[in-house]
C-alpha cells in the first residue's frame, strides 16, 4: 500500500514503503502498535502511518533534550551548512515529494511550486543561522562602567503542531526552530502526513543529528496534549487557524510557563522571517566590569 | 533560631569596631536620618483616572502604613471593577483619539518631561519610597529614583524611531496596556512598565502593589504637571482583586505583570487563546557561584549586594550562593564577618544598609522559611545587629550546608535569607546553579575571563552577572527563562514588549 501504486504496472510487484515516524534518528513504529491510515482526496487509502501515543510524545521529546545542548553549541556556519544540505537532499528527491503531494490532491504545477518553495525556504533560513544574532543582538550602553550585551540564545525544546500544509508548512515551521539551535518534536496530524514521514527520510540523510528534529503521526487530540503539558519542553510553535486548539494547548503550558507562538496561516506562502526564529529565542543579558 | 545566634563553627563572630552600629561600643555611626520635612504627603489618595484624582466608587479606601514604626501614613482609594472600567475606557479614549493621533516627536517630548521632573523631585520621591516600603533612603536615592527617572529618558528617546524598531518592518504599537506591578521597586516598576509603554504610543492602566502605592501616585501627579493628555496614565490602586480586574479586563490589549510565579501563571491561564500580548517577570532563585580563582573579597561584597540589596526583596536576588569547595571556608568566614558589619534599622538613616521588610505578611513569611530551613537540617547563621522595636525586621541570615531538596534552596524567600551550597568542578556548579524551575539571573564570580563566559553562557537565566550582581539599566534587557517570566523590560527587548512588527506586505 503506497504512493507508488498508481505507478505499479506491468509484470514487477513494487516494494511498497512503510511510513515510520522519525524520533532520535532512527524509524521506530509507535510503542503503541496502532496505525491510521491516509487517504487520497477520493478516499482510497493509500498508506498506513503510525497513530502515536503519549508515550511516544515522552520518548521523543528525550530524544530532542538529549540533542538540544549539542545541537545548539555547534556553530552558526554548521548549522547553515546543515540546513542547506536539507535543501539539497530535498531538492534531490523532487520528484518523490511532488507525486506525494500530487497523491494528497495537488496538481502537478501545484506540487512542483510547493516542493521548490521548500527547498527555497530551507535555503532561506540556512543562511539566517549566521546572521540573525548579529541583527538582533545588542551592547547596551549602560550608564556604568560594564561592558553589556544581550544575545539570543534558542529556547530549547521546542513542540511543534505542524500545519495542514503538508510541506510547505512544515518545513517553514521546522527550519527557523532548529536554525535557531532549538530541537524539535513535530507533531503531524493533518490529512496528508505521508510528506512529513518522507521528509524524515530527507533529515535523515542531510547530517542533521540524531534528535533535533523528530517527527510524530497521529491524532491531535491524543498527542497534543501530552506535548503541551510536557515539563521538559520549553517551547511550543502551534500551527492551526483554531483558536480553540491554540488555546487548550496554552492552558496546558502554563504549567511550565512554556512560550508559545501561534501561527493561523492556511496558506504558507509568505511565511518567512527572522522573526519566525527570534520568536523561538530567550535574550539573555551579561554584564562585565571594565576596569582593571 | 535565636536573635542572639553566634556564628557557628568559626566562633562568635568578630567585631569590627567603627563599623558596627552598636553604640554600646561608643565606636557605633551616630545617627544620620534623612530629613522629611519638606516632604508633602496628604492624609487621602484617590484613582488617577482619565487625568484627574478621584475616590473609589463607593468611597472604599485602604490603609498604606510604614513598615519601620507600623505607623498608618495614607488612606488610600480600593478600585473596584467599576473604577477599572472607568480608567480602561479612559484609556481607550486617550489611545483613540489622542495618543495615537500624536506625532512621535511630540509623544516623545512628554516622556521627556516627566523622565526630568522625576529628577526635580528626586529626594522627595526617594523618602517617600523609603516611608512607605521599608528600603534604605540609600537604595531608593541612589537606584530606585534615579533609575526610574533614566527609564522615562531612555524610551522618550525611541518615541519617534519606532521604524528601527523592528529590522524590515515596520512598528504598530499595541493599544491598551494593563499593568500590575510589585512593591519591591514601586517606583522603578512603575517606570519600567509605564516608560515603554507611552513611549511606544499605547496608553496605560497601572495599578502599583498594595503595600506601596504612593511613589505611583505622585508619580501620576508629575504626569498630570507635565501635561500628558487625560487617559494616557490611569493609575488604580487596590489589591489582588483590583490587579486582577486590570489584567483581565476584556478591553486591556496587552498585560504587564510582574510580582510571583503563582499568579503569573494565573494570569497566563486567563488569557490563552486570547490571543492578546502579554510580558510577565516573575521569581527568581538565582545561583551567585563563587570559584576558587575568584577575587574573594570582591566576591563577598558582591554575595552580600546580591541578598542583601533591598531587605532581599528583589526578584533577581542572589539567594543561592554556591562556592566551590576549596574556597568555601575563606569566603564564608569573610561573608560572616561583612555581614556583621551591616547595619538593620531605620530606613532614613543614611547608615543603612538594610530596611525594613515591606510589611508584616512578608515577615511571617520569612520568619516560617527561617524556621523551615532549620527543621530542614540547613545550619543558620544571623548575625548579631541591634533591631528597632517596632517595625519589621529580619537580620542578615545565612542557611549554611543546604542540600538541593531543601526549601530555603528551591523556593523563592523574597527576604535576607541566604542558601550556602558547595561544589567541586565546573560542571557541578552550572547543573547546580541551573537545578531550579526558575530562570531569572545568576552571578559568577572568577578571574578567569574564558571561565566566567563560559559559565554565564551555560546557565539558563535571561540576566547574568559576571564579577557583579544586582546591576540595572534602561538600556539592558531584563526578564527570565523558564517559571521567571515571559519577555523582556529594558533596552531594544523591552521596546518589543508594547509593539508588533507590521505585517509582511
Amino acid at each position: 500500500m503506497s504512493e507508488q501504486r498508481s505507478t505499479a504496472e506491468a509484470d514487477r510487484l513494487p516494494v511498497l514503503k512503510t511510513h515510520k515516524v522519525y524520533v532520535g534518528g532512527k524509524f521506530p513504529r509507535s510503542e503503541s502498535g496502532r496505525f491510521d491510515r491516509a487517504f487520497a482526496p477520493d478516499g482510497t487509502p493509500i498508506a498506513n502511518i503510525c497513530r502515536c501515543s503519549r508515550k511516544d510524545v515522552r520518548d521523543a521529546v528525550t530524544a530532542a533534550r538529549a540533542a538540544q545542548a549539542g545541537w545548539a553549541a555547534r556553530t552558526a556556519y554548521n548549522r547553515g551548512q546543515i540546513l542547506y544540505r536539507i535543501a539539497e537532499m530535498l531538492e534531490g528527491r523532487s520528484a518523490q515529494f511532488e507525486a506525494l503531494l500530487a497523491a494528497g490532491g495537488a496538481t502537478s504545477r501545484e506540487a512542483a511550486a510547493e516542493v521548490q518553495a521548500a527547498v527555497d525556504r530551507l535555503l532561506h533560513y540556512a543562511g539566517w543561522t549566521d546572521k540573525f544574532q548579529q541583527v538582533f543582538s545588542s551592547v547596551n550602553p549602560v550608564a556604568t562602567s560594564h561592558f553589556n550585551f544581550s544575545i539570543l540564545e534558542p529556547m530549547g525544546v521546542v513542540g511543534v503542531l505542524a500545519p495542514e500544509s503538508p510541506l510547505l508548512g512544515l518545513v517553514s515551521s521546522i527550519a527557523p526552530a532548529i536554525a535557531g539551535g532549538n530541537t524539535t518534536v513535530v507533531l503531524v496530524t493533518g490529512g496528508q502526513p505521508l510528506p512529513a514521514t518522507t521528509f524524515g527520510e530527507v533529515l535523515n540523510s542531510s547530517d542533521v543529528p540524531g534528535g533535533v528534529v523528530n517527527i510524530l503521526t497521529g491524532r491531535r487530540d491524543e498527542m497534543l496534549a501530552p506535548l503541551a503539558g510536557h515539563r521538559d519542553v520549553d517551547a511550543l510553535l502551534l500551527c492551526s487557524p483554531d483558536p480553540d486548539v491554540a488555546r487548550s494547548a496554552e492552558i496546558e503550558a502554563v504549567h511550565n510557563l512554556k512560550r508559545v507562538a501561534v501561527r493561523p496561516h492556511e496558506d504558507w506562502t509568505d511565511v518567512q522571517s527572522p522573526y519566525e526564529i527570534t520568536d523561538l529565542q530567550e535574550v539573555k543579558t551579561t554584564w562585565h566590569p571594565i576596569g582593571s | 533560631m535565636t536573635d542572639s545566634t553566634p556564628a557557628t563553627g568559626h566562633g562568635a563572630p568578630k567585631l569590627r569596631l567603627g563599623l558596627r552600629n552598636d553604640n554600646d561600643d561608643g565606636w557605633g555611626y551616630a545617627p544620620a536620618p534623612e530629613s522629611t520635612d519638606h516632604v508633602e504627603l496628604r492624609d487621602r489618595y484617590g484613582l488617577f483616572i482619565d487625568g484627574e484624582f478621584t475616590d473609589a466608587k463607593g468611597g472604599r479606601t485602604f490603609e498604606t502604613a510604614n513598615p519601620a514604626t507600623e505607623e498608618k501614613i495614607a488612606d488610600v482609594a480600593l478600585a473596584s471593577d467599576a473604577d477599572v472600567d472607568a480608567a480602561v475606557a479612559a484609556a481607550r479614549r486617550a489611545y483613540d483619539e489622542v495618543w495615537s493621533q500624536l506625532a512621535p516627536r511630540e509623544r516623545g517630548k512628554y516622556v521627556y518631561r516627566i523622565a526630568r521632573v522625576l529628577q526635580e523631585r528626586g529626594r522627595e520621591l526617594a523618602i517617600t519610597e523609603s516611608l512607605d516600603g521599608g528600603k534604605p533612603i540609600r537604595e531608593s536615592r541612589d537606584v530606585d529614583i534615579p533609575l526610574a527617572a533614566a527609564h522615562f529618558f531612555y524610551y522618550a528617546g525611541w518615541a519617534d524611531k519606532l521604524d528601527y524598531a523592528f529590522p524590515g518592518r515596520g512598528a504598530r504599537s499595541l493599544g491598551v496596556a494593563g499593568q500590575v506591578i510589585p512593591w519591591n521597586f514601586p517606583l522603578l516598576m512603575a517606570a519600567w512598565k509605564i516608560a515603554p509603554a507611552i513611549a511606544a504610543g499605547n496608553t496605560v492602566v497601572l495599578k502599583p502593589a498594595e503595600t506601596t502605592p504612593l511613589t505611583a501616585l505622585k508619580l501620576a501627579e508629575i504626569i498630570q504637571d507635565a501635561g500628558v493628555p487625560p487617559g494616557v496614565v490611569n493609575i488604580v490602586t487596590g489589591a489582588g482583586e483590583t490587579g486582577a480586574a486590570v489584567v483581565q479586563h476584556e478591553d486591556v490589549d496587552k498585560v504587564a505583570f510582574t510580582g510571583s510565579t503563582e499568579v503569573g501563571k494565573l494570569i497566563r491561564r486567563a488569557l490563552a487563546g486570547s490571543g492578546k500580548h502579554y510580558t510577565l517577570e516573575l521569581g527568581g532563585k538565582a545561583a551567585n557561584l563563587v570559584f576558587e580563582d575568584a577575587a574573594v573579597d570582591q566576591a563577598v561584597e558582591g554575595i552580600v549586594n546580591g541578598i542583601f540589596f533591598n531587605q532581599g526583596h528583589v526578584c533577581c536576588a542572589g539567594s543561592r550562593l554556591l562556592v566551590q569547595e576549596s574556597v568555601a571556608d575563606e569566603v564564608i568566614s569573610k561573608l560572616k564577618d561583612r555581614m556583621e558589619t551591616l547595619i538593620v534599622g531605620d530606613p532614613l538613616d543614611k547608615n543603612t544598609d538594610i530596611g525594613a521588610i515591606n510589611s508584616r505578611a512578608q515577615l511571617d513569611r520569612i520568619e516560617e522559611y527561617l524556621k523551615i530551613g532549620e527543621e530542614e537540617g540547613a545550619e543558620p547563621f544571623q548575625t548579631s545587629c541591634p533591631v528597632p522595636d517596632r517595625g519589621y525586621w529580619c537580620r542578615p541570615t545565612l542557611f549554611l550546608h543546604a542540600a538541593q531538596s531543601h526549601r530555603v534552596v528551591q523556593e523563592e524567600i523574597f527576604g535576607p535569607v541566604l542558601a550556602v551550597q558547595t561544589f567541586r568542578t565546573v560542571d557541578e556548579g552550572i547543573a547546580m546553579a541551573n537545578n531550579t524551575p526558575y530562570g531569572l539571573s545568576g552571578g559568577v564570580w572568577s578571574d578567569k575571563g574564558a571561565k566566567a563566559f563560559r559559565v554565564t553562557s551555560r546557565i539558563r537565566a535571561g540576566v547574568l552577572w559576571a564579577n557583579t550582581y544586582n546591576k540595572f539599566d534602561p538600556t539592558a534587557p531584563f526578564g527570565g527563562y523558564k517559571e521567571s517570566g515571559i519577555g523582556r523590560e529594558g533596552g531594544l527587548a523591552g521596546l518589543h514588549a508594547y509593539l508588533q512588527p507590521e505585517e509582511a506586505a
